[in-house]
């Protein structure tokens, strides 16, 4: 079973990390991500650049507005993730609590991933999609 | 929900540290028998207080502490006759003996969870696991116990045994283990070779196990065979230089790569050459290529398991049973049967050759098999054999072998399969 669990901050959460030696971050980090791979569930990770660098597109009115860095001072922030291969629920949130995030507003949020089997197999757009998945080994 | 100490999540935490904390009470006391039972009650503590007291903030810490402090209390009830156990106690006995773990992490943590020592402690726990001395059987059930953290329960299930087969079958196996005084360790490199064979063959049958669609809960079988595969990337990652470890990997993920493909919408086998290949894992079969280069990049040739990958990889790559390289397939199966011989390669490799080369080729090397009595109690033969003589419009002596194949299975799915053949000659 797929399970991501996504790393969500604050304003606050980035501060204090911006005040941190990034040596330790890296340190922290990479022995989490070793941890992972040594238990052989790791399947994906990443981390997301400055959310002020990223662009909001705001669908509240029509045509969608769009708006330069972060959604807002307060509002919680997708950083990045991990993609764990794991037997349940509970061992991902296991793993999530090892993670090596830390601070006020700091959030690992756990969601399952479903495997394309799970969608109706005779729609054209699964099976579009199908397609491209075995095409860029997606799947 | 995790945080209320439910078993669920109690099950997470021992699935995830259960090897360590075995491992580490094993060289703590350098008796596995017993450090398997001192985990086995700090767990069955853990169930107790944690949903009463709440998850500790380090679990492991907590379950490594219990299992010390009843190692200690062990050596303190044989002291009295024994002398060495007296010596054991006094040294393991500072700090411990309390009642309830006041300060959870500290005192075990900093003499056993040893970093640098717990690579070691896991495949110790494997290469024990996997002792020669101990019966298939009970390898099995102990490698998915002890390494694989599942409980008695979940083996049971997943082997579709009564759970007190499985306790005894563990219980035998340690005893086993402490009558041949087998040592907690990593065996000496000139054994290595040889001891790996069994720990590998137990991972691939775990994996067997658990692939087989024959019967039972298909959910967790088939999660039987991704701790399996778990299993193989944790030993890719201990043992990077035995080519066999990554081969066995390889092979794991290809044949994985075809499990939505292998069964049709009601459930029947489909075999190779009607499988819809666009339903492969891509990624698995990409995962299993990349094992087996590294398996090629050690350099010193492919084992068995790297072999059969190899074959697998032939047709994870080609678009068709018509566009395999068959060639390439004939070799590979040609070197597996000098490296491993056996009847059943005999028998793939004739499969092959009369892919690559046409039946009648092929059908001399199922007459030698045939000859030599090989396989006589198996449908294998005859179902080939048979197949071969359709295909060279033998239809009397088809029918004869095929109707010995339907009298040799005994899975239903495929003599259905074998039937349907029987109908089409007329």
């Amino acid at each position: 079973m797929k399970y991501i669990l996504i790393m969500r901050a604050t304003d606050e959460t980035f501060k204090a990390y911006q005040d941190a030696d990034f040596d330790k971050i890296l340190e922290s980090m990479g022995r989490f991500n070793d941890e992972l791979i040594r238990a052989g569930v790791l399947v994906a990770a990443e981390g997301l650049d400055d959310a002020a660098e990223g662009v909001v597109v705001d669908y509240s009115s029509e045509p969608p507005v769009t708006t330069d860095g972060p959604y807002g001072e307060t509002k919680e922030l997708f950083n990045g993730f991990w993609l764990l291969n794991v037997s349940s629920k509970e061992e991902a949130v296991e793993w999530a609590k090892r993670a090596p995030l830390a601070g006020p507003g700091s959030k690992c949020e756990i969601r399952r991933v479903p495997s394309i089997d799970e969608f109706p197999q005779d729609n054209e757009w699964i099976q579009k999609e199908r397609a491209w998945r075995e095409a860029s080994g997606q799947l | 929900m995790a945080d209320a100490g439910g078993r669920e999540a109690i099950a997470a935490v021992w699935r995830i540290e259960s090897a360590r904390i075995v491992g580490a009470l094993a060289r703590y006391t350098g008796d596995f028998a017993l450090a398997e039972d001192l985990a086995q009650e700090a767990l069955a503590e853990a169930l107790v207080s944690w949903p009463r007291d709440g998850v500790p903030r380090n679990p492991a810490g907590w379950l490594l502490t219990v299992g010390r402090r009843r190692a200690v209390d062990t050596f303190r009830r044989r002291s009295a006759l024994d002398d060495k156990y007296a010596a054991l106690a006094r040294d393991l006995g500072e700090g411990g003996g309390g009642s309830a773990p006041a300060d959870p992490a500290r005192a075990a943590e900093d003499v056993l969870w040893d970093p640098d020592q717990i690579d070691d402690d896991v495949l110790a726990l494997m290469f024990i696991a996997c002792h020669p001395v101990l019966s298939r059987e009970a390898r099995v059930a102990l490698t998915l116990r002890v390494v694989g953290g599942l409980t008695s329960d979940e083996i049971a299930k997943a082997f579709l045994v009564p759970t007190a087969t499985v306790q005894a079958r563990i219980t035998r196996a340690k005893k086993t283990l402490g009558a041949a005084r087998v040592p907690f360790e990593v065996p000496p490199a000139e054994e290595r070779s040889t001891r790996l064979g069994s720990v590998l063959n137990v991972v691939y049958l775990i994996f067997t196990e658990g692939s087989s669609a024959s019967s039972g809960n298909q959910l967790i079988r088939l999660d039987l065979a991704s701790e399996a595969q778990r299993l193989a990337r944790v030993l890719t990652r201990l043992m990077p230089n035995e080519p066999e470890v990554h081969g066995l990997l390889a092979l794991l993920e290809l044949t994985a790569a075809r499990f939505p493909a292998r069964t049709g919408s009601d459930g029947e086998p489909v075999l190779l050459e009607h499988q819809d290949r666009r339903r492969w894992d891509r990624s698995a079969i990409r995962r299993g290529q990349a094992a087996l280069a590294r398996a090629e990049r050690v350099g010193r040739g492919l084992g068995a398991y790297g072999l059969q990958a190899a074959i697998a990889e032939c047709h994870a790559v080609a678009e068709s049973v018509d566009a395999t390289n068959w060639e390439r397939v004939v070799l590979i199966y040609e070197a597996l049967g000098r490296l491993a011989p056996s009847p059943v390669v005999d028998l793939n490799r004739a499969v092959a050759v009369s892919m690559a080369q046409g039946p009648a080729a092929a059908l001399s090397i199922v007459d030698e098999l045939a000859a030599a009595e090989a396989l006589s109690n198996s449908h294998l033969l005859p179902s080939v054999r048979g197949e071969l003589l359709v295909r060279l419009k033998r239809a009397d002596e088809a029918r004869t072998e095929l109707e010995l194949a339907v009298r040799l299975c005994d899975n239903e799915r495929e003599r259905a399969v074998l039937e349907r053949k029987l109908t089409d000659l007329g």
